[in-house]
C-alpha cells in the first residue's frame, strides 16, 4: 500500500519529521472527523488527510483547502484512539507549502480595512503566524 | 509570595483591556500581588506545532527565562497555552533547550511554574476563600462558562482540567454565587483565527456555541480568551443583546463590588 516514489517518500519523511506523528497508525475510525468543528468547510475530511498520506496522494493533499480551514483546536488529537496529533500533521502540510521563498497565504492588503480595525491583536498575530512563513 | 504577570499583546489593546483591569483589581483585593514582567514580548499567540521550528519558541522562552523561581501568571488563554507548552518543550527536549539557551545567552533556569489566573484562584487561593470574600453574590444570574480550546488541550501538556468534562470555570462561577449553566459546546472551538481568513466558517462555529448556550438558558457566556470573546460577539444573538459575552474577570470584579473605571470594551 505504501507508495515508494521518490517525491512521495520525501514528502512522507518531511511530514513525519516535522509533525513527529506516524500517520500509518491511523485505522480510519473517524473520531477526528466526527469531532471537527469546521468540517463543513473542508474538501478533504480530517481522516482523509491521513488516508492521503498513507496512500501517497501528494497532489490531492497539497492542493486541498483542509489544512487552511483547520483552526488548530486540538480536538482531533484529544480524541484519537491511536494518539495521533492531526493538528501537527496539518501544520507540517502548511509548512511544506509556506516555507519556500515567496509563498504566503495571507498578506495584510487582503484584509478589509474595516475588519482590520475591529479584530483583536491576537487574531492578527495568530493569523499571520499560521498563514505566512 | 508575589507572582509575575505576563499580559500579552491583546490585553493592552482596547478589545481586552477590560480583562486586565478587572483581573488586576480583583487580584489586589484578594491579596494576590501580580507584578508585570519587565520588557515582555508577545508570546506569538500560537504554539509552533512543527518540531523543527525553534525560532518562534524564542519569544515565549524569554518570558520563561525571566521568571527564574517565580510563577508566571497569565490571563489570556492563548498566552497561557503558548507559555505552558513552551515550558514543556524546554523541560523535555534538551537539544531545543540548549539551542534556545545559547541563542538567548542565558542559563535555563530549570523548573518554571506557569499558572493561569483561574488556577491561581483554584490552587493558591481556594474556592472557599474566594467565596468568603464575595460582597455582592451574583444571585439568580444565569452564567455559563466557555472554555474554548487553548486552556484545555492538549491535556497532557496543559494539565489544566479534564479536557472533555472541565469544571474549574463552573466552580469559579459558583463561588461568585451565580446560577451556573453547563452546556455541551463549552469546549468546542469558536473558529479562532479563521476570523481573519474564513469569516463565514468562524461565524458558523461561533453561532453553534452561542445557540447551544441560549438553549440551555444562559444569559451570559464568560471566557478567558480575547479571540473567543470577539468571535462569539459577532454572532446574531450577541449582537441583538440576547446573550452577553464577558471575560471571566468581569463577573469576578462585580461580585467583589470593585469599581472599574475608564473601561471601554
Amino acid at each position: 500500500m505504501q507508495n515508494q516514489g521518490n517525491t512521495v517518500s520525501k514528502l512522507h519523511s518531511e511530514i513525519k519529521e516535522r509533525s513527529g506523528q506516524d500517520f500509518y497508525n491511523c485505522i480510519q475510525c473517524g473520531k477526528c472527523t466526527a469531532g471537527c468543528p469546521v468540517l463543513s468547510a473542508m474538501d478533504l475530511l480530517p481522516r482523509e488527510v491521513l488516508l492521503c498520506l498513507q496512500m501517497g496522494e501528494e497532489e490531492k493533499l497539497l492542493s486541498s483547502k483542509t489544512p487552511w480551514i483547520c483552526a488548530s483546536c486540538f480536538t482531533c488529537g484529544a480524541r484519537c484512539i491511536k494518539d495521533i496529533d492531526l493538528s501537527r500533521i496539518m501544520e507540517a502540510i502548511r509548512a511544506k507549502i509556506l516555507r519556500p521563498r515567496g509563498a504566503t497565504c495571507l498578506s495584510p492588503g487582503e484584509i478589509p480595512k474595516e475588519l482590520l480595525e475591529k479584530l483583536p491583536q491576537q487574531a492578527l498575530v495568530s493569523g499571520f503566524r499560521k498563514f505566512t512563513r | 509570595m508575589s507572582y509575575l504577570y505576563f499580559p500579552g499583546c491583546t490585553l493592552k489593546d482596547k478589545s481586552a483591556s477590560v480583562m486586565e483591569k478587572t483581573a488586576l483589581l480583583a487580584a489586589a483585593e484578594l491579596g494576590l500581588p501580580l507584578e508585570e514582567i519587565d520588557e515582555w514580548q508577545c508570546c506569538g499567540a500560537v504554539y509552533p506545532l512543527a518540531d523543527d521550528e525553534l525560532i518562534t519558541l524564542v519569544s515565549p522562552s524569554r518570558t520563561l527565562f525571566a521568571a527564574k523561581d517565580r510563577p508566571v501568571v497569565t490571563l489570556c488563554s492563548a498566552c497561557h497555552h503558548v507559555l505552558k507548552r513552551t515550558r514543556e518543550r524546554l523541560a523535555a527536549d534538551k537539544d531545543a533547550r540548549d539551542k534556545i539557551s545559547s541563542f538567548l545567552e542565558e542559563e535555563y533556569p530549570g523548573e518554571i511554574s506557569v499558572l493561569h489566573y483561574l488556577e491561581l484562584l483554584r490552587d493558591e487561593l481556594g474556592w472557599d476563600v474566594l467565596k468568603d470574600k464575595i460582597k455582592m453574590p451574583l444571585e439568580g444570574r444565569r452564567l455559563a462558562a466557555y472554555y474554548g480550546c487553548m486552556l484545555l488541550r492538549p491535556a497532557e501538556e496543559m494539565a489544566f482540567d479534564n479536557p472533555e468534562r472541565p469544571r474549574i470555570m463552573e466552580d469559579f462561577l459558583q463561588a461568585l454565587g451565580a446560577e451556573v449553566i453547563t452546556f455541551p459546546f463549552r469546549n468546542k472551538c469558536c473558529g479562532a483565527y479563521l476570523a481573519v481568513t474564513e469569516k463565514q466558517v468562524m461565524e458558523d462555529a461561533s453561532n453553534n456555541i452561542v445557540k447551544m448556550a441560549l438553549e440551555y438558558g444562559a444569559e451570559e457566556l464568560t471566557t478567558a480568551c480575547p479571540l473567543c470573546r470577539y468571535n462569539l460577539e459577532q454572532t446574531p444573538a450577541a449582537k441583538e443583546g440576547k446573550i452577553k459575552i464577558s471575560f471571566f474577570s468581569e463577573p469576578l470584579a462585580e461580585a467583589l463590588n470593585l469599581e472599574v473605571q475608564e473601561v471601554t470594551s
